[in-house]
């Protein structure tokens, strides 16, 4: 028990190194930066959605979703607590700082879980409840326990947890699965390899060292830019398909045409310099505008279509 | 008599404490005002034009 391990002994009373979490450290359980790409995708799978749904009903499905996401990032947490510990990036999140315990994680966890799928559920509808309850599930059970630890594809088939917000979103407002919310997932689904393993060159002693059989730990350096080029290949003509399916307009599509030109382009030249603090500088800036390229695109898709809602309005 | 008992928290410890229970108190307020105002959008007009 919790409160009789973390005591040490003084004359008399006992203290308790243990009850020292503060809000914010709970709040980084939930991995906030994670959670706000969740929400942005999900509102924008929410506005592209036909039909509407109440302000209310959409704000209280946006909040269930992040809250779900939080929960699995606070139950990855929890699993991971031994291998975060070992690695820089992450030696200093709450668990295995020891500010929270591993079972005081866990039980924030599974709460936030059950609570935000039953909201979602009840408040919104069951199609999206169900959506975000498999998505919990995908990324706690599936990636973190399953995979993480044992197929250097972990992050391909993980990634698929990270691309479902946007269905979700879609979901609350019609209830369905539909054509154009595959497409919103496969964007991010695409792109998680490439983001996550320009990252792992960089710090692929730190994944060797915590034992996390990430690509370039596993296949080497070489191989895992060969296909950071393949994915990337991949997204390119997939960041497009919005337009070419005609749920999005021309300015996204010739913003995702350029910016996927230009994603193809880092990932050749993290291809083409393997040498030196050259190859490092490559990878970080594939992995940097990654994250700008994902932004942007859900960013145009959002107000492209608010725009052309109230040209139509007025 | 429980270890629990023999614990004496410090004050820091005690701060920390009382601004975990606050935050947990707004969150469950926040959520019954939250189910509250759904049940009314869920209402809707509906309440009104029941059959009597």
């Amino acid at each position: 028990m919790a409160l009789v391990d973390d005591r040490s002994m003084t004359t008399g009373r006992v203290e308790w190194t243990g009850g020292s979490a503060s809000v914010g450290d709970y709040f980084e359980l939930l991995k906030p930066r994670v959670m706000s790409l969740v929400i942005f995708t999900a509102l924008t799978g929410m506005v592209l959605a036909p039909g509407g749904v109440h302000p209310l009903i959409g704000f209280v499905g946006l909040l269930a979703i992040a809250v779900g996401a939080g929960a699995s990032g606070a139950l990855n947490m929890w699993y991971d607590a031994d291998i975060d510990r070992v690695m820089s990036r992450t030696a200093r999140r709450p668990v295995p700082d020891g500010r929270i315990s591993a079972s005081a994680a866990l039980q924030f966890g599974v709460v936030l879980s059950v609570l935000s799928v039953m909201v979602l559920g009840v408040a919104v509808n069951w199609v999206a409840g169900s959506l975000l309850a498999f998505t919990i599930f995908f990324y706690v059970v599936v990636y973190t326990m399953g995979l993480k630890r044992r197929t250097p594809q972990n992050i391909v088939i993980g990634g698929a947890a990270g691309a479902f917000p946007p269905m979700i979103g879609w979901a609350a407002v019609t209830g369905a699965v539909s054509v154009e919310s595959i497409v919103l997932f496969l964007i991010i689904f695409m792109w998680t390899p490439p983001h996550f393993w320009a990252l792992a060159l960089v710090k692929s002693d730190d994944y060797a060292r915590a034992g996390v059989p990430m690509m370039p730990v596993v296949a080497g350096p070489g191989s895992t830019r060969r296909q950071i080029v393949l994915y990337s290949v991949l997204l390119a003509p997939i960041g497009v398909l919005p337009t070419l399916l005609g749920f999005a307009g021309l300015a996204y599509g010739a913003v995702a045409a350029v910016l996927g030109v230009v994603f193809l382009a880092l990932a050749v030249q993290v291809a083409r310099i393997t040498e030196g603090p050259a190859a490092r500088t490559a990878a970080m800036r594939l992995f940097f505008f990654s994250i700008l390229y994902l932004f942007a695109l859900f960013a145009v898709l959002l107000v492209e279509h608010l725009a052309v809602l109230h040209l139509a309005g007025a | 008599m429980d270890d629990r008992d023999l614990i004496e928290l410090t004050p820091e410890q005690k701060r920390k404490r009382r601004t975990r229970s606050i935050a947990i108190a707004l969150f469950l307020v926040g959520l019954v005002v939250l189910f509250y105002l759904v049940t009314i959008v869920k209402l809707g007009g509906n309440i009104a034009s029941r059959a009597i």
